[in-house]
């Protein structure tokens, strides 16, 4: 690690941190009906795996879980360079009526989320969609908030917030990187 | 700004295997969007693509088409097949017309091999070759890799035989360049009439019958064979033709249980391959159908990436 | 009217006629050599051209081109391209009859030769149509137009089909001691191709025209020709297997010569890479084993003229997609250096060769005025630069058309000055 990395959430207190945000998810919900949890990709896609099996310990049920790829739907396509690369969006049922719980591991401007919202919406009308983010760094650029949050977690402009998982990056951790600070 | 195709779709020769594998890793995930109840993304909202199409085709012009409209672009058809408007004059003109009137895409297919090239050297907006005379069709070969790479899960090592009309096909280039560039094996099957007389410079293993080539092959990619060719005298008859090289269902009895069998369409049924054949469980001709769309979704999103003009539009989104 | 006295001084003076190689000065009077080799005080009267470290040698001709007048004067007239083969270095052309309205009678070819005049440059001698209209079914009045002036007969453009014609026209024309010159082209075996059949043709998904459209039309004219006696010129030869039948012909006595022009003798059907229509000619630039056949071929004498096939095309209709552009390359401004850059350079030819092809023998065929510098011929003379490099520049071209495959190629070898009966026609700056 470099000196301008500092750790904000180690393995354990990652774990902690999940459980909660998945009973607070449960308890906003009022129960597991009507449930699904659709993680953005990537990382996204295995916090909500993680949250689920929160879920189906604590609550003995399993909650229907979707991956969402917003590549196509970002607003800042042409002035990312080449085209990045597309992943596997799979939302295995119908959502109309269904609360969908978008799950993210960092929110910052809120562009990915607006994205989501916009190619959720192609898929059918739920009744209630909230956001879970695992890290909350402020800088919004929309007016997007959200329902529940693991951490929040003060950043600059040219910051970088890193959440690392196991199944993707081989440790479980939360990385703040300074090292761009005038 | 570049997009790693570079400018154009011309054709398969010309690409490397990293960017044929692009294409096709980029297009799996776009399948799903034809399966969802709205059938549109917004990637390409505000570009205008034409589809100019000189010669006259159906299926390949809806596929662009849907694959545009589903990528949220305007398009715009112009056929001038059967106008009194000469060949080669033109298209010098047409490509100056688009290219003020400020086209983001252009969509060719033209009897004329070349003709492709000749557009995009003249023009900023990217081109995608549609079939350009008897040269290339790129959409199709990559869409036939994606049919065959979905059933195998890899395409290196496996033996591809492309039977018929050869020396006439565009569709037969494209796969022969991009099964070499994957690394599968390809033959060709046919008289020899129908092939190009340097066929063996091309690296390409060559059955003068049908039967070995079932025999040694685990996918065929049949193509359609068309009346002209028995008119100008390449062949005695299309009646002998089937005879003696049509895939039927008795000939494919040596086949390898798990053989595939392709056809870019239009088949003559009962010419270059039997209805229970094209209907039968070895057929993976409508998945090709359904890749079309999504590998031509894919080339749009990837080339866009090097146009400008987009940005432009983008800015002003949502 | 007579020119000045011209005295050309200092130059290496080559005539592979007489055999003159060597440093000297060149006098013409009253339009005619006068002499030529040795070290000459200039009269008072004469104009001097001072040619230290250039070639003087007797006048090129170049006895197959197009200028495409009448009927297309839009994209070359006679006088636009009489003017371009001067500025080549060519002091004569022979036009082949192609025209529209065909040059098929004594009529026309008296056009062809009062426009020629008018243009004082290059001389241009009309060669009349073997058919009416070129269409290959009657003959054309031959001693007609060779009594107009017509220099030989030709159906070039098209071959002539049918074999019994051929004969004929061999047998005819030996009453007017004229050469027949056929494009050697088997239209069923060459129908629709736009390029050489190969491999790139294979790859670039272009009709091929196969190397025996060509070979089996040269060996029926040379057998038309062992039968009749006649003079069969074989127009613009392209392949190896052409040249073994010369060869073949040629060792029997049978009266049968050959052209060959630059472009086959210095690019392959490689040049086509990319559509560029620029590379696209009747007959079809080939492989490079044709390519070598035929240089040495020329070196050899199988070959026995060095021609252009100059076929000027308007820049809309080259600018098409390959199949729908026309046939044709130009080629009198670029001939002399194209020559020199893959002939003489590289060693397979000497400058005596090359002007011997380029100039004695033209005449000797097709019994033209010039090609040596023997006291009284006709005062025609190139001199040149064999060692002068210069870019291509098809804007620059005197020519009407801009359709070459050399655009921006740096070639050795340029015309300096070229005179005609005498005159100067043309003097590079």
């Amino acid at each position: 690690m470099s000196p301008s990395q500092s750790v904000v959430l180690t393995a354990r207190a990652l774990e902690r941190t999940l459980s909660r945000m998945a009973d607070e998810i449960v308890e906003q919900n009022d129960g597991t009906e009507g449930l699904i949890l659709v993680g953005i990709q990537r990382r996204g896609v295995q916090v909500a795996q993680r949250l689920a099996a929160v879920i189906a310990t604590r609550e003995g049920v399993e909650v229907p879980r979707g991956a969402l790829d917003i590549t196509l739907y970002r607003d800042d396509l042409q002035t990312v360079g080449p085209r990045p690369v597309v992943g596997r969006t799979e939302i295995p049922l119908t959502i109309d009526g269904m609360t969908v719980v978008i799950v993210d591991d960092v929110l910052f401007t809120g562009r990915t989320v607006r994205a989501a919202l916009n190619e959720l919406a192609d898929f059918g009308r739920p009744s209630r969609v909230r956001l879970a983010v695992v890290i909350d760094r402020g800088g919004r650029e929309l007016p997007i908030q959200p329902d529940v949050v693991g951490k929040h977690v003060e950043a600059e402009r040219g910051d970088r917030v890193d959440v690392f998982v196991q199944e993707i990056d081989g440790r479980d951790e939360v990385i703040l990187d300074t090292g761009k600070r005038a | 700004m570049t997009s790693p195709l570079g400018k154009d779709l011309l054709g398969l020769e010309r690409l490397t295997a990293e960017q044929i594998t692009l294409i096709l890793d980029t297009a799996e995930p776009l399948k799903e969007i034809s399966e969802r109840a709205i059938k549109k993304v917004p990637t390409l909202r505000g570009a205008t693509i034409v589809n100019l199409f000189f010669e006259a085709s159906t299926r390949t012009r809806i596929s662009f088409e849907f694959a545009e409209k589903r990528m949220s672009a305007d398009t715009v058809n112009v056929a001038t097949a059967g106008s009194s408007v000469t060949k080669g004059e033109t298209l010098v003109d047409t490509a100056r017309n688009l290219e003020a009137m400020k086209i983001d895409m252009v969509v060719i297919r033209h009897g004329s091999s070349g003709a492709a090239q000749f557009l995009a050297d003249r023009i900023e907006s990217n081109v995608i070759n549609a079939g350009d005379g008897t040269h290339e069709h790129p959409t199709q070969g990559l869409l036939d890799l994606l049919t065959l790479r979905q059933r195998w899960g890899t395409l290196k090592g496996k033996k591809v035989c492309i039977c018929g009309d050869v020396l006439h096909s565009r569709v037969a280039r494209s796969n022969i360049w991009g099964l070499q560039k994957m690394g599968a094996q390809v033959a060709v099957c046919g008289p020899r009439s129908l092939l190009p007389n340097a066929i063996s410079e091309m690296g390409v293993t060559v059955f003068d019958r049908i039967e070995p080539a079932i025999e040694w092959a685990d996918a065929l990619n049949v193509l359609r064979l068309q009346l002209e060719r028995m008119q100008a005298g390449y062949i005695p008859s299309l009646r002998e033709y089937n005879r003696v090289f049509g895939v039927t269902s008795e000939r494919l009895k040596r086949a390898r249980e798990d053989i595939l069998i392709l056809h870019p369409g239009p088949m003559n049924r009962g010419v270059e391959i039997d209805s229970d054949v094209a209907d039968g469980p070895h057929s993976v001709i409508l998945d090709q159908v359904t890749n079309g769309v999504a590998v031509r979704m894919a080339v749009l999103y990837l080339l866009s990436g090097n146009s400008p003009r987009l940005a432009e539009a983008a800015a002003g989104g949502t | 009217m007579s020119a000045r006295d011209l005295l050309l001084k200092g130059g290496r003076v080559i005539d592979p006629s007489t055999g003159i190689d060597k440093v000297g000065d060149v006098l013409l009077r009253n339009g005619k050599i006068e002499s030529a080799g040795e070290k000459i005080s200039a009269p008072d009267s004469a104009e001097v051209i001072d040619c230290s470290g250039l070639v003087v040698s007797p006048g090129f001709i170049d006895v197959h081109c197009h200028l495409r007048e009448p009927g297309r004067e839009d994209v070359e007239t006679i006088a636009t391209g009489a003017r371009a083969a001067a500025a080549g270095g060519l002091t004569a052309v022979c036009a082949m009859p192609n025209t529209d309205p065909v040059t098929d009678n004594q009529a026309a070819v008296g056009f062809v030769l009062k426009q020629g005049r008018a243009a004082d440059a290059a001389r241009v001698y009309p060669i009349g149509a073997i058919s009416i209209g070129q269409k290959g079914e009657r003959l054309a009045e031959f001693g007609e137009m060779v009594g107009a002036g017509a220099v030989a007969v030709s159906d070039d453009g098209k071959p002539v089909v049918s074999s019994q014609l051929m004969r004929t026209a061999l047998e005819y024309a030996r009453a007017f001691n004229i050469p027949v010159a056929d494009h050697c082209e088997d239209p069923t075996l060459a129908d629709g191709g736009q390029m050489n059949e190969g491999i790139v043709s294979a790859r670039l998904g272009l009709r091929g025209i196969p190397n025996e459209a060509e070979e089996i039309m040269a060996i029926r004219d040379i057998l038309l020709a062992r039968r009749t006696g006649g003079h069969v010129h074989l127009c613009h030869m392209s392949t190896k297997g052409s040249v073994e039948l010369i060869r073949w012909g040629k060792d029997r006595g049978i009266r049968v010569t050959a052209e060959a022009c630059p472009h086959h003798l210095s690019l392959t059907e490689d040049a086509v890479e990319g559509y560029d229509t620029h590379a696209k000619m009747n007959p079809p630039l080939r492989t490079m084993a044709d390519v070598e056949a035929l240089r040495e071929a020329v070196r050899d004498g199988t070959i026995d003229v060095l021609a252009t096939d100059h076929a000027p095309h308007h820049y809309d209709e080259k600018a098409r997609a390959f199949a729908d552009a026309p046939n044709g390359i130009v080629g009198l401004e670029t001939c002399l250096a194209v020559n020199i850059t893959w002939l003489v350079k590289p060693g397979i030819l000497s400058l005596a060769v090359l002007i011997d092809k380029m100039s004695c023998a033209p005449a000797k065929l097709f019994g033209l005025p010039g090609g040596t510098f023997a006291r009284g011929a006709i005062g025609d003379v190139t001199v040149f630069d064999p060692t002068r490099e210069w870019r291509v520049d098809p804007a620059a071209f005197l020519t009407k058309g801009r359709n070459t495959p050399y655009t921006g190629q740096t070639l050795t070898g340029r015309a300096v000055a070229t005179v005609v009966e005498g005159r100067v026609v043309f003097r590079a700056k």
